[in-house]
């Protein structure tokens, strides 16, 4: 009962889309892909924007579609954020966030229309124009109007894509409240492997109009077979929790079984879960566990596996001893040159960690 | 008096009532048009097209034969007790209505067009049915087409001879407008008057379209 339900069949030119997963509806599920995959047509056809030549979508044990059974976009309780905020130009700020969430009854208004403003800090803009914003609030009042329909189902088409780095850094932070704030599933369609590692709990590959692999967000990504690793921007998560503070050098360590890494100092509580993200290229390796080096995060692992991700440069996957997995880029000619082989066990040195939540 | 406001009276009453009832008739079919992935859109599109390559004078020809006694429209209007059409004010606005839909159809539908289908998914997905859709989405994004149409629509009927000439003849009152009205007299070589109607006239268009440019350039910067 408590899961999306997609499968979906559908035709257009010589593209064939061909999608079929289940997923809980709970947290964040990202679709990734490349472009021309077909994941913005799976959000379209799970929103009833693209009718599909055959498709089924089921959500929370509520049929929306099925063959002969179609209930049009607007009686579907979803929210949609595209790409670009498309905000009404003719509306204010104020006017826009209203659109939808008069058009639910209040006894069943589950978002306040002020604890939705805030969530998002749109409250200043209020009376805008929508020309007279930036990009990225524009995006973030296309966000907090898609919330005000108090909706069941949150779909998101990379809505960070068209946001320059700066702006996709300063929004991400209210994406991830999002979910622990009003705890709506959604469906993030997404070709960055960074935003996935930070925000998606499950992960559904997508590749020429197929779903190519499912799973857990932390497994997917280290999974050299997938395409998710192959990229360049590879990342991995690991979970642990906060182990202590560090007044003088104002850091914060982020204790795992085996080993600690450092984040900058947060106001966080010893003992909370949180999670780190590390990418591939920030993680070198060593035979010995140096003490004369500026890294401070080492952590001891065994190689599993590895694979060329181009003629000079070699990914490599770890197992950290408490069992999670760790990514790793060098060259070729470093792993000639520390002799590196499955199995064997060194130490990673990671420069750089990111703290999620 | 050198000026017969009757005439001008007459005309703009025919320019207003035409422009009302094209903006209700060409609304729905603009919308048409700018959404229908039907084979025969553009077919449709030809016929209301017509009237911008057609001779006018071929326009009241056919017009007069399908609302005369003998038409397939007059023997309708007989037999619902209203009377044949030709010769009569509502038969003037028929004629302009055909005459002039391309006028009005055209920028509406270009302002569709132009919106995009992003907007109305949008509302879409912030439940709005399909009536409110178009109604707080689609007209108030083509608000500029629709002041183009109006404004040529008003205008090009003001400006009207052909077909009023074959199906309305000129009846001081009731069919005679001011473009008939010039033609007769100069016909009958009252130049004075004939000055009055064309000048009125020629400052008249002057002023419509220029005041149709400033607005459009004043509603492109606000949207801007």
């Amino acid at each position: 009962m408590n899961d999306i339900e997609v499968s979906l069949a559908h035709t257009l030119g010589d593209f064939s889309l061909e999608v079929v997963f289940n997923t809980p509806a709970s947290g964040v599920t990202a679709l990734f892909g490349h472009s021309g995959s077909g994941k913005t047509s799976v959000l379209r056809a799970i929103a009833g924007l693209l009718r599909t030549d055959h498709g089924r979508v089921c959500v929370n044990g509520e049929l929306w579609q099925d063959n002969g059974h179609f209930v049009p976009t607007h009686r579907r309780p979803l929210g949609y954020v595209f790409q670009e905020a498309s905000l009404f130009p003719h509306l204010s700020v104020r006017r826009n966030l209203e659109y939808g969430w008069r058009q639910i009854p209040a006894a069943e208004r589950k978002i306040a229309f002020d604890s939705a403003v805030e969530l998002l800090g749109v409250g200043p803009l209020l009376q805008r124009a929508t020309h007279r914003l930036s990009g990225g609030e524009r995006q973030r009042v296309a966000i907090a109007r898609a919330l005000l329909t108090s909706p069941r189902l949150l779909l998101m088409d990379e809505p960070l894509s068209a946001l320059d780095h700066a702006a996709r850094q300063a929004i991400l932070p209210y994406l991830e409240s999002l979910h622990d704030e009003f705890g709506i599933p959604s469906l993030y369609v997404s070709h960055d492997p960074r935003e996935v590692a930070r925000l998606a709990d499950q992960v559904v590959l997508l590749d020429q109009g197929k779903v190519v692999a499912y799973g857990e967000a932390s497994s997917m990504m280290t999974r050299l077979d997938l395409s998710l690793a192959r990229y360049a921007d590879a990342t991995s998560i690991l979970e642990g929790s906060i182990s202590a503070h560090d007044p003088t050098y104002h850091l914060t360590w982020i204790g795992m079984l085996g080993g600690r890494v450092a984040v900058p100092r947060q106001e966080l509580a010893v003992g909370k879960r949180a999670r780190v993200e590390i990418q591939a290229r920030d993680v070198s390796l060593s035979l010995k566990a140096h003490s004369d080096t500026s890294i401070i995060n080492i952590l001891p692992a065994r190689v599993v596996d590895t694979r060329e991700i181009s003629p000079s440069q070699l990914l490599v996957r770890l197992e950290l001893e408490d069992g999670q997995t760790l990514l790793s880029r060098i060259t070729r000619r470093s792993a000639m040159g520390i002799g590196l082989h499955e199995g064997c066990r060194l130490y990673a040195q990671v420069k750089s960690v990111a703290l999620i939540a | 008096m050198a000026v017969d406001w009757l005439t001008v009276w007459l005309t703009l009453k025919l320019a207003t009532t035409t422009t009302l009832v094209l903006l209700l008739l060409g609304t729905p079919l603009a919308w048409w048009l700018a959404n229908s992935r039907a084979w025969w859109t553009e077919l449709i599109g030809t016929l209301v097209a017509l009237p911008l390559v057609l001779p006018p004078t071929v326009l009241g020809f056919y017009l007069l034969l399908m609302l005369g006694p003998d038409g397939p429209i007059g023997e309708l209007t007989l037999a619902l007790g209203i009377g044949t059409l030709p010769f009569t004010f509502a038969g003037l606005v028929v004629g302009s209505v055909i005459y002039s839909l391309p006028f009005v159809v055209q920028p509406i539908r270009n302002a569709f067009e132009a919106m995009g289908e992003r907007p109305i998914e949008v509302a879409a997905t912030l439940r709005a049915s399909p009536l409110r859709r178009f109604f707080t989405v689609a007209l108030p994004l083509a608000r500029p087409g629709f002041l183009t149409g109006a404004v040529l629509g008003f205008a090009h009927t003001v400006g009207e001879f052909g077909v009023i000439l074959m199906i309305g003849g000129n009846i001081p009152g009731q069919t005679r407008v001011i473009s008939v009205a010039i033609y007769d007299h100069v016909e009958s070589l009252e130049w004075t008057q004939a000055h009055w109607l064309s000048g009125g006239m020629l400052l008249f268009s002057f002023l419509v379209v220029y005041t149709m440019y400033l607005t459009e350039r004043r509603l492109r910067r606000d949207r801007a």
